[in-house]
């Protein structure tokens, strides 16, 4: 079977009015297997979306290969094929929806890949429920709170029955309860249908449950690993404009007061466990 | 400068099938000099909340008073309001319009019929107070910055109003941690530098817990808790019941309580959780 995704030594060029090219990504390897839970952070202008773009074909690598599900990005008579194995959910919701209606805003992308009506009314009740949106089907999407739309526009996307689905900040716009919402459909979509996640996010929080975390810095990756490795970074990570969680933070800083901890306390209920282990 | 908002309702499209009541019966004073937080779930009329207090929305029914002035009044004339009361709405770096860094800053300024010396000494310290740097910058094109560059461009454009009164809708949005950190030590900064009153909008606990004097709770259009982040975020239950949340550092104290861990209820920071966990640790040594 071939990898999710698979890229390979790819470089992306950016070119201004003035004909300066800037380079936003540099020599970027990197394969994403079926199932995975992948989060990728790094500051504000480290390549993260112009990568994620790359993943379903709205940008195409300048040098290197890009292939999805085996297909090569590059192949025009593809794409379609590309963009419905791997869908993207971005940050603003208003910008995503298209319908008056819910279910018609769900019903748009299988719409346009041709699916039968029967076929497609079944999808969109089971893209509906998987978000938990079912009793919202007929309501008016602009009448929703921000976690709601989201999830309509996931629904959209799961509607397409994708292997994979990239997320570029979903929850930047939302607030602290729509943040939840969508975090909990993403690692829903990643346990329950097995549907391949990249998520793309500046809450280091987000990242703890992941299989693999990539953070990249001035457009290439700078470190790789288990969320517990790469958080354990703590100095590093500071260096890059970005944060660990919070209990990482308090971790490093007993530490260096000389207590006995583990390094890669990531959540409060570790660090609940370990001080008691200190009693 | 001091504001005063007095049984102050908002209703959307009154008399239609439409009708929502966005804001109902909200009384807040705020006093001169202090740095309020304003939070609440997606809809709960903050954005309308502060929209009143410089006249782009006038109340259903209530006052607004603002030094002693009622802006309801219909003599009053509202660019003087503006003046005083500076606003920076969400993702304000899509409001951008000038040529250059210098003329967009100066927008605001020009139009207050400053002189030029004047107009540019504003625009240098609002450009020093948000780091960019000035001769570097000034002749570019905000629109080649990086996303942080714009979003600081925006941001001193209000400052260089010198408000008297600065509402931030959550300035941070989008910003990548140590710019976040970076704009939110620049607003405070101001703050000091001016003892201007600060509203800010925020749906980060951590930060509002970090840097308020004084927090404002809103939930289906009225204010249901007002208090230090102290009194505040010791309302874990109902905070999350209205689809808030407290500081991560909250959490962690009350699952130790769980344990029998007892540590200070109102601290916040890591610095703080760091400070009460090694008190802990030693006490529990010389058991």
């Amino acid at each position: 079977m071939p990898e999710m995704i698979d890229i390979q030594d790819i470089q992306f060029y950016y070119k201004n009015d003035m004909e300066e090219t800037t380079l936003a990504l540099k020599d970027i390897t990197i394969t994403v297997e079926p199932g995975e839970f992948i989060v990728i952070i790094g500051h504000n202008g480290s390549g993260k979306s112009t990568l994620a773009k790359h993943m379903n074909a709205l940008l195409l690598p300048t040098k290197g290969e890009v292939f999805v599900k085996g297909f090569n990005t590059k192949d025009e008579a593809h794409v379609w094929d590309i963009r419905q194995n791997a869908g993207m959910v971005f940050q603003n919701p208003d910008n995503q929806l298209v319908a008056t209606i819910v279910e018609e805003d769900v019903a748009f992308g299988p719409e346009n890949l041709g699916v039968p009506p029967v076929e497609i009314r079944k999808r969109v009740d089971e893209a509906l429920n998987v978000v938990d949106m079912s009793e919202y089907r007929d309501k008016a999407p602009h009448l929703l709170s921000g976690g709601q739309k989201q999830r309509i526009a996931i629904a959209g996307i799961i509607a397409m029955r994708p292997n994979c689905i990239i997320f570029d900040e979903p929850t930047a716009m939302l607030d602290p309860s729509g943040r939840r919402e969508v975090i909990r459909t993403i690692k829903k979509l990643n346990k329950e249908e097995n549907i391949t996640i990249v998520h793309i996010t500046h809450f280091m929080e987000e990242a703890v449950n992941a299989d693999r975390v990539i953070v990249m810095g001035d457009g290439q990756i700078v470190l790789e690993g288990k969320p517990k490795e790469v958080f354990s970074k703590v100095e590093q990570l500071k260096e890059l404009g970005l944060d660990v969680p919070q209990m990482t933070d308090l971790t490093n800083e007993l530490i260096k007061e000389g207590i006995d901890l583990p390094q890669d306390i990531l959540t409060v209920d570790e660090m609940v466990m370990e001080l008691c282990q200190l009693k | 400068m001091s504001i005063k908002i007095e049984n102050l309702t908002y209703v959307y499209n009154p008399g239609s099938p439409f009708e929502t009541k966005a804001l109902e019966d909200i009384n807040i004073e705020i006093e001169s000099g202090e740095f309020i937080g304003l939070i609440g779930h997606t809809g709960s009329g903050k954005s309308t909340l502060i929209q009143h207090l410089n006249g782009l929305i006038k109340p259903t029914s209530g006052k607004i008073v603002i030094n002693g002035i009622d802006i309801t009044e219909k003599t009053v004339k509202l660019s003087d309001i503006r003046r005083k009361v500076g606003l920076v709405f969400q993702y304000p770096e899509h409001q951008l319009f000038e040529e250059t860094v210098y003329k967009d800053i100066a927008f605001g300024p020009q139009n207050l019929g400053l002189s030029e010396t004047e107009i540019d000494q504003r625009v240098r310290e609002a450009m020093e107070l948000v780091k960019l740097p000035f001769d570097e910058l000034r002749d570019r094109s905000p629109f080649e910055l990086s996303g942080g560059q714009k979003r600081r461009v925006a941001i001193a454009g209000v400052f260089a109003m010198k408000p008297e009164v600065l509402v931030l809708d959550e300035p941070t949005s989008g910003l990548d941690p140590r710019t976040r950190d970076e704009v939110l030590d620049e607003i405070k900064t101001l703050h000091d530098r001016y003892k201007n009153t600060v509203i800010l909008v925020s749906h980060s606990m951590e930060d509002v817990a970090k840097l308020v004097d004084r927090v404002i709770v809103m939930h289906n259009g009225k204010v249901i808790f007002s208090g230090t982040p102290r009194e505040v975020f010791k309302e874990t239950e109902t905070l999350e019941s209205i689809g808030l949340g407290v500081p991560q550092i909250s959490y962690l104290v009350k699952a130790l309580k769980k344990k029998n861990i007892n540590l200070r209820e109102d601290i916040f920071t890591v610095e703080e959780a760091k400070e009460e966990i090694l008190k802990w640790i030693r006490s529990n040594k010389n058991v």
